[in-house]
């Protein structure tokens, strides 16, 4: 039931925005994450972007992942 | 899809293993603590990775599956009052009550509606004005924002006929409720993603520091599980006891203060009873005053007259990590997920379920 999909941020009108989620556009509620700006990721839970993901920080996981491995 | 795939690259999981299995020298139980990991971590075969000396036990994360069986038989009776229409997650749908399921009443010709997403909730009551429309507002702190986001809406819009039923959990209180009643030995936690995502990592601070057990904030993929092992078994072998965060993509310390916000705005802590953990203080939500106006509760007293568990299933035990679902006598025998007796069976995200259909 946590189940939360990333997804791109292709158009912001107030509390709602357009996503493209695996290749399919749907609109969700973006009230949750106030700084989401268009082009950027967010995580999709029931029909809510939940937080943003934040492209630095996958980086920096995987560049650590590849120091440990 | 981006942010997926490279978290399930199999070489780097592979050689994540080998560091893994450095770690030998002593035996340990981790306990995943959110369902929707217990799912990850059966489809993606990591306990088949893992060495014997780590132990991964299931915890009490699945929303349906710590619904007490009181709750469960007054949503079965919310369904019988006049002109309603319930909302709810699919999950809902096949638990068994004690007499009854929402399934059964469905097929009686009850008014159940299916929902992704609880905005379809407020949608239907908008189209339905003559109709009461009641949701069944269950999960932990992912999905409580969610609902208390469409609250808000129901009073700025004046929509008068939309009400909810709140089961809402939170998850630290259960987890310290498993530490301090010493059944099972923890050696480390694998938080949830997902709940982190709205309370932030300081929230799991007091399990570190009082009870000395390693938390790690773990995401989805393969990689993710692997490396945050990693991360718990190097604590452990430390002697160190931290909350550190895998998933820091989407996890800060502080949480998303807008949800939490929100969850206060609507909500109160209360004490309420988990299957298998019994009554824990202040782990649960209910509306507050303000927005009590919305509570299906209040507003029908439904009854859950003699409301029974099946004294043969196992659900609390696996709920709480001591018995493996493989150790219930009904388990694949008589109880499967086309006929479940115990919610553990019904949930997709239930253990006995994942063990079903992966182990």
């Amino acid at each position: 039931m946590c189940l939360a999909i990333p997804a791109r941020v292709v158009r912001i009108m107030g509390n709602l925005a357009q996503v493209e989620m695996a290749g399919m556009n749907r609109e969700v509620d973006i009230r949750l994450v106030s700084d989401a700006r268009v082009g950027e990721f967010v995580l999709i839970h029931a029909g809510f972007a939940i937080e943003k993901i934040e492209k630095k920080e996958a980086e920096e996981t995987l560049r650590i992942l590849r120091e440990i491995a | 899809m981006r942010f997926i795939d490279e978290f399930r690259d199999r070489s780097i999981a592979r050689r994540i293993v080998e560091k893994i299995r450095m770690f030998d020298s002593f035996e340990v139980n981790l306990m995943e603590v959110c369902g929707t990991h217990t799912v990850a971590i059966f489809k993606q075969g990591i306990k088949g990775m893992l060495p014997e000396n780590i132990s991964l036990l299931s915890g009490p994360g699945c929303p349906v599956c710590v619904t007490s069986q009181e709750d469960i038989d007054k949503v079965i009776d919310l369904v019988k009052k006049r002109d309603v229409i319930i909302a709810t997650f699919g999950d809902m749908l096949r638990v068994p009550g004690t007499n009854s399921s929402l399934e059964e009443e469905r097929s009686k010709g009850a008014d159940i509606r299916v929902i992704y997403s609880p905005r379809e909730a407020l949608r239907i009551a908008g189209e339905n004005p003559s109709k009461r429309v009641i949701l069944l507002a269950i999960g932990f702190e992912t999905t409580s924002p969610l609902i208390a986001a469409c609250l808000q809406d129901a009073r700025k819009e004046r929509i008068q006929n939309f009400l909810i039923f709140s089961t809402h959990k939170l998850i630290p209180p259960a987890m310290e409720a498993l530490l301090k009643s010493k059944e099972v030995n923890i050696d480390g936690f694998i938080c949830p993603g997902h709940v982190s995502v709205t309370i932030g990592s300081n929230a799991y601070r007091f399990i570190a520091r009082e009870y000395k057990v390693p938390c790690v904030i773990t995401g989805f993929e393969p990689v993710d599980v692997l490396q945050s092992i990693f991360m718990l078994m190097k604590q452990i072998k430390e002697n160190r006891a931290e909350v550190e965060i895998q998933y820091f993509r989407a996890v800060r310390p502080e949480g998303n203060r807008i949800a939490q916000e929100l969850i206060s705005e609507v909500f109160e802590v209360t004490d309420v009873f988990w299957r298998g953990l019994g009554t824990i203080p202040k782990s649960g939500l209910r509306l507050n005053r303000r927005f009590s106006d919305f509570d299906a509760e209040r507003e029908f007293r439904p009854e859950a007259a003699e409301s029974k568990e099946n004294p043969d299933c196992s659900c609390g035990e696996v709920l709480r990590g001591v018995k493996k679902p493989t150790e219930c006598k009904l388990y694949k025998r008589i109880c499967t997920p086309e006929r479940p007796y115990g919610p553990c069976m019904v949930s997709s995200e239930g253990a006995c379920a994942a063990y079903y259909r992966y182990g």
